[in-house]
């Protein structure tokens, strides 16, 4: 009775609005997607859209850009609560737990049928997949993905007596080749600081590489446990702070991760950790001779991946699940990924991408493409469990408050650590 | 026939009263009953606990932080940007060249949105390459890390916010002090008072309503502007420059904890309403009207 009524009722539609053909004539797909300051990647976005429609007659994609990470999961979230269409989008990949906990999420092993669509899955870089797993299945799809890379100043390297074409590898050398890089005018006043790694904006992904390389992890892979006291951890902050403190090469109190890139533009610093994602920008703005390196290492070389994934909304019909697979296939494929590499920086998500002809034709031109992706094999999960913003405050606040001298590095992160085990005793 | 008119009354007040129904009180009373509640996670039906989240709020370090940080904010952006706006209202009321265009530039940093003027700040705040810093530099110094020092970091919020309502509150005054008639002035200059006195007992008693409405405006937006946060500091570094509303943005928001997030806006409207029940019973005697 009930299909009877939604027939009769879609086909009375379909003839209101004149729409030729039977009812099922088209798939409505709205996607939500978040845009960092900057117009460039929606023009981006908004372009391998179009061309998937005109592949694909049958569906429309409606795409709405929401901001920063934060502000896309809650216009998404906030869409579906009062009703909204909304069938897939990207958000952050370490919202996972959140997102199943509301359960507003399928895994892509239920929307998957054919063995196509199972090795399209099993496509991507294992590293990446790190954070769209949980309990065994794959809820997040890997697209506008990144790591941490170093970008120095080959000029600041040449002038500083340094082989420009070494960059350091391990923490000694970091600190070493950093306290050659800083450069002091008469007075004694910094011009330009040997190296910055930022800490406001995203200080947990900072500190998830220097943990790694000193071989730790932050979490484990359920979301409900963390290891901010473990001795390595506080080891790994500790060595932050020495950078400012101790080897003095890096600016004391917190670095702003807004002004970070303009910094390094600007040369006032001949080092920075930064997103990968700044590349394809660097690339264009800076004046002078730019190398881009993995980050050094202590007890291994680490970093943590980043950036986000594809989700499919729970509450969507079957054509309209079938339809977003579809959408999250094609952008995701080679070719696409490829293109989006190469315009934004981000990671090219699976190796077919890098076998593409034209970003392997990029890489050979321009080799700091490749550091990225040379750099998964030594990379780890981004720092994700439940209660996640509360988690994340709660070392991000430790960090800062060790970073400007408020609390030694052990005080600081026991406390973080008592508080985010606190939060999670209820998800054990 | 007083049925009548109190009908007609009532039918012309109903457009304003259903949307301040709808968008004001409506979701008052919901956000105080969602203050007594608690669910596991959003989709969770909720129960009444009570006072439990009120009992959580007294132990939160962090919120009685972001009291203590709008305390300061309040104190230190208030007093000098109504001081300020009297200053330049006076300056530019009096009889002076380009008397329109420094109007205009006292007005401008009101024009511009929030969001702009953080964005353009945080420029002018960057350690090294900030405006600020290269002025410093250019006399030899070497500037603070105006944002990343839990010393600094409010200051330069507070800073920022009096350039910006400053300008907003000096059109108050400047339009209050064309209404004061000129002819006290006159007399009061013929019985040979200084200008310092004529300020001090004509002209400031006299601005005394605008300066009430302007001083419950400022100390109102002292706990509701928090746009800049976003931009500077996101209340870092280790909470040193979060606000209260901020707190609540990232409760509500960041930690998708809508029960405490509206324990805390309950406290919030209690000290917004006390403020400005406050300021008027205390100041409504000593105020001139005409």
């Amino acid at each position: 009775m009930r299909i009877f009524h939604k027939t009769v009722a879609s086909a009375l539609l379909a003839s209101l609005l004149g729409t030729a053909g039977a009812a099922s004539a088209a798939t409505d797909l709205t996607m939500y997607y978040p845009v960092a300051v900057g117009g460039s990647l929606t023009k981006i976005v908004d372009g391998i859209v179009s061309e998937f429609e005109a592949e694909n007659p049958d569906i429309n994609v409606n795409a709405i850009y929401a901001g920063n990470y934060n502000d896309a999961r809650v216009k998404a979230l906030a869409a579906l609560q009062s009703g909204e269409p909304a069938q897939l989008s990207v958000m952050f990949s370490i919202d996972i737990h959140e997102l199943r906990n509301l359960d507003a999420i399928d895994a892509f092993d239920d929307l998957i049928s054919t063995d196509e669509e199972r090795e399209w899955l099993d496509s991507f870089y294992p590293a990446l997949m790190e954070n769209g797993k949980a309990d065994g299945k794959t809820w997040g799809v890997p697209f506008q993905r990144s790591t941490i890379v170093m970008y120095y100043n080959k000029d600041a390297f040449r002038e500083a007596g340094l082989d420009p074409e070494v960059a350091p590898t391990t923490w000694e050398e970091f600190a070493e080749m950093g306290k050659k890089l800083v450069k002091k005018d008469g007075s004694g006043n910094v011009e330009r600081w040997g190296a910055m790694i930022p800490s406001t904006g995203y200080p947990y992904w900072m500190f998830g590489a220097l943990t790694k390389q000193n071989s730790e992890v932050l979490m484990n892979q359920a979301g409900n446990e963390t290891y901010f006291d473990n001795p390595g951890v506080v080891e790994a902050l500790e060595y932050w702070q020495s950078l400012g403190n101790e080897h003095k090469i890096m600016p004391e109190g917190v670095i702003e991760w807004g002004t970070l890139r303009q910094n390094f533009l600007e040369q006032k610093t001949a080092i920075m950790w930064h997103s990968t994602g700044n590349l394809t920008t660097v690339k264009n703005k800076a004046s002078f001779d730019f190398g881009v390196a993995k980050l050094p290492g202590n007890k291994e070389l680490g970093s943590p991946t980043g950036g986000g994934n594809f989700y499919v909304f729970k509450n969507s019909s079957a054509e309209e699940k079938a339809a977003a697979l579809k959408l999250v296939k094609f952008m995701t494929s080679p070719q696409q990924a490829a293109n989006w590499s190469q315009a934004t920086g981000y990671m090219g998500v699976s190796q077919a991408a890098y076998e593409t002809d034209s970003l392997k034709n990029y890489v050979k031109e321009f080799a700091p493409a490749a550091v990225a992706r040379d750099q998964l094999t030594h990379a780890t999960a981004e720092l994700s469990t439940h209660e996640a913003g509360r988690v994340r405050k709660f070392l991000d606040d430790a960090l800062q408050a060790a970073l400007t001298g408020q609390s030694s590095a052990k005080q600081a992160l026991e406390e973080a650590q008592s508080q985010a085990t606190r939060v999670l005793k209820r998800y054990k | 026939m007083i049925r009548a008119l109190n009908l007609k009354a009532w039918l012309l007040l109903l457009p304003a009263l259903s949307l301040l129904v709808a968008f004001t009180h409506w979701p008052t009373l919901k956000t105080f009953w969602r203050s007594v509640t608690w669910a596991r996670s959003d989709v969770a039906p909720s129960q009444f606990v009570g006072l439990e989240n009120y009992q959580l709020l007294l132990d939160d370090p962090i919120f009685w932080k972001v009291l203590e940080n709008n305390f300061w904010y309040a104190v230190g952006t208030v007093p000098t940007s109504i001081g300020l706006a009297i200053a330049m209202a006076l300056w530019v009321n009096g009889k002076i060249r380009h008397k329109g265009l420094l109007r205009l530039a006292f007005f401008t940093p009101t024009i511009l949105p929030m969001i702009t003027v953080a964005n353009i700040w945080l420029f002018f705040y960057s350690p090294g390459i900030g405006l600020f810093d290269q002025l410093l530099a250019s006399v030899g110094i070497q500037g603070p890390n105006w944002l990343g020092d839990p010393d600094t970091a409010l200051p330069s919020l507070m800073a920022m916010t009096i350039w910006k309502e400053a300008g907003f509150f000096m059109i108050f005054y400047l339009a209050a002090l064309q209404t004061l008639s000129p002819e006290l002035f006159a007399a009061a200059r013929l019985e040979g008072a200084g200008p310092w006195r004529i300020f001090r007992r004509i002209t400031f008693p006299l601005l005394m309503p605008t300066t009430l409405f302007v001083l419950i405006n400022a100390l109102l937006n002292a706990f509701k502007l928090v746009d800049h946060l976003f931009i500077l500091t996101k209340g870092g570094p280790n909470n040193a420059s979060n606000l209260l509303l901020y707190y609540i943005y990232e409760t509500a928001f960041s930690f998708l904890d809508s029960y405490y997030a509206a324990t805390l806006t309950v406290v919030m409207l209690l000290a917004l309403a006390v403020i400005a029940l406050l300021q008027i019973l205390l100041f409504d005697r000593k105020i001139h009207y005409r």
